[in-house]
């Protein structure tokens, strides 16, 4: 038993060790070790068009986590302790988004965008001389879509096993509504909105397939990896993928941290 | 200004609201629509009414005979190698390592699946296991671009999100069962038939399902580790859209998709709801 046990913790962690390994690589070869050098790592940071496809990446899961977090947030409040059609309309668009494969959430987003920019451009353009394209804009709108979904999930999740006497003692003692849920409510359930930025984040950091349909003229790391890789693999591709492994990791752990400290405060 | 109950709940739903009416409920409409429409002669949509579109869809076989027979298979496999897992970290593992050796499994599915089907190349290209093939005395195997590559980077994919439920199923379960059967003298392979295994059923089902569902989406595995010769549905879409811009048939491709989808997965929740029916007194004792 425990030896099967290691056998498949070797499966899980011998591939992402094997990239690590070559990415360590002094060669040109990506596929075998030729000495040990940090100079891929170097001249992957280097890359102008690393360097703007992960700012790209960066930008895009930051402002769509900032987004999926308020407005996911503020649904979640909403959504507490509702009953009848509207939360029920809510809950079905929710586990929609969440079950419809991404590649169909980014075929039906581009195909809708593209369809709707032909209608309103030659108006906009007559208006103002600006023209809507997909790029920036239409990624954050389809990540966060996604993510703002896994944030009410989360976030009613913590609400739903809040202690209600607290706010209501709140309510008893005369603080107003807003008072009640700046002191109260949203110190108890902050850890869960953190977790979900994070979520939210690494999600739109690592996504490929939604991005590949709407990015339009933008190109994110993953969409340059994918690409890299289609041309061969390269040692500098195994410097990248161990950053970005590293990277999600990192937020990985804070989210779980987050959500940890929630649990303790909550007890 | 005091706002009532009311007002403030519609003020904080309509951000969320809005959003999902542009872009999924929208969206969703706008393929709908699109499947019974034509393509434009340039590419993209031209509108009109028409089956065609549905009546073509023997054109895409292939695809969807690949995703209906490597999906199932795969969740499968996952499913045969995550339970011994998920019962060795639930039931024999101390409670001392078991969250660090849960979170161990579970980390690599929130990093970068495009890296880590990336890392398989590796190790199924010709410098990779076929090189120890060879060196054994075994020659001319070759795994890349080949379903078994897709089968072992679905399974090293999605092996976490089976592990999870089947684990927390497990952790559920009354060790007192267990050592009641004992006392009586039931065989331990009579009394795992006869408890955990009926009792881990629910974890098994969202396992299943979870996996199954993201695998008939997929498209980056076999796009790497297939090497266009095993492809899914997912990578038949990436063409029609991306390549040949064939909209409209795109289209009718993905409601067939989602519409697969949505009868195999009720289909197994109802077997399944059956099947957990059946083991009922076991659930009451």
């Amino acid at each position: 038993m425990r030896l099967y046990a290691t056998a498949v913790y070797l499966f899980l962690y011998l591939p992402i060790g094997i990239i690590a390994l070559f990415s360590l690589s002094a060669g040109r070869s990506a596929t075998q070790l030729q000495g040990i050098s940090i100079k891929w790592y170097g001249r992957a940071l280097n890359n102008p068009f690393v360097m703007e496809a992960l700012w790209t990446s960066v930008k895009v899961a930051f402002v769509s986590a900032v987004l999926a977090s308020v407005v996911g947030t503020m649904a979640a409040l909403a959504l507490t302790g509702m009953k009848g059609r509207l939360r029920a309309g809510f809950d079905l668009m929710v586990h929609v988004a969440v079950m419809i494969p991404g590649i169909v959430i980014g075929i039906a987003t581009l195909i809708a965008l593209v369809s709707v920019f032909d209608i309103v451009n030659p108006w906009l353009e007559a208006a103002s001389g600006y023209r809507l394209s997909m790029g920036f804009g239409s990624l954050v709108a389809a990540h966060g879509l996604f993510t703002m979904s896994l944030v009410v999930l989360i976030v009613r999740g913590r609400m739903e096993a809040l202690d209600r006497a607290l706010i209501e003692a709140s309510n008893d003692l005369g603080a107003g509504s807003l008072a009640t849920f700046r002191q109260v409510t949203l110190p108890l359930i902050a850890p869960a909105i953190l977790a979900g930025f994070l979520l939210s984040f690494t999600f739109s950091f690592d996504d490929f397939i939604i991005a590949f349909f709407v990015a339009g003229s933008e190109t994110t790391l993953p969409i340059y990896v994918f690409s890299s890789i289609r041309r061969g693999v390269t040692p500098e591709i195994n410097a990248i993928g161990t950053m970005v492994m590293v990277a999600s990791l990192g937020l990985l752990i804070v989210a779980q941290l987050m959500l940890r400290r929630g649990d303790a405060r909550r007890q | 200004m005091a706002l009532t109950q009311k007002q403030t709940r519609w003020l904080l739903l309509t951000p969320a609201g809005l959003w999902y009416a542009a872009l999924l409920l929208l969206p969703l409409a706008v393929v709908l629509i699109f499947s019974f429409g034509e393509r434009n002669a340039v590419g993209g949509y031209a509108p009109g009414f028409t089956f065609e579109q549905y009546a073509n869809l023997p054109a895409r076989f292939a695809a969807f005979r690949n995703t209906m027979t490597l999906a199932p298979l795969g969740t499968l496999a996952a499913l045969l190698i995550a339970y011994p897992l998920a019962y060795f970290l639930a039931v024999k593992v101390s409670s001392r390592w078991k969250t660090t050796l849960l979170v161990l499994v579970i980390v690599p599915f929130w990093t970068s699946i495009l890296i880590r089907s990336y890392a398989w190349i590796f190790l199924l290209g010709g410098r990779g296991i076929p090189a120890l093939f060879d060196w054994v005395g075994i020659e001319g195997v070759r795994l890349i671009n080949t379903p078994f590559a897709v089968l072992i980077g679905i399974v090293y994919g999605y092996l976490p999100l089976m592990v999870f439920p089947i684990y927390v199923a497990l952790e559920k379960l009354d060790k007192q069962l267990l050592e009641a059967a004992a006392d009586l003298g039931t065989p331990p392979w009579r009394s795992f038939l006869q408890i955990t295994l009926p009792l881990s059923m629910p974890g098994v089902l969202t396992g299943t399902m979870l996996v199954f569902i993201l695998l008939m989406g997929e498209f980056l595995i076999p796009a790497i580790l297939g090497g266009g010769k095993v492809f899914f549905v997912g990578n038949a879409l990436v063409d029609l859209f991306l390549q040949s811009r064939n909209w409209a048939f795109g289209s009718a491709v993905a409601v067939a998709l989602v519409v697969i989808m949505l009868i195999v997965v009720t289909l197994y929740g109802r077997l399944a709801r059956r099947f957990s029916v059946g083991r009922d007194d076991v659930g009451l004792m």
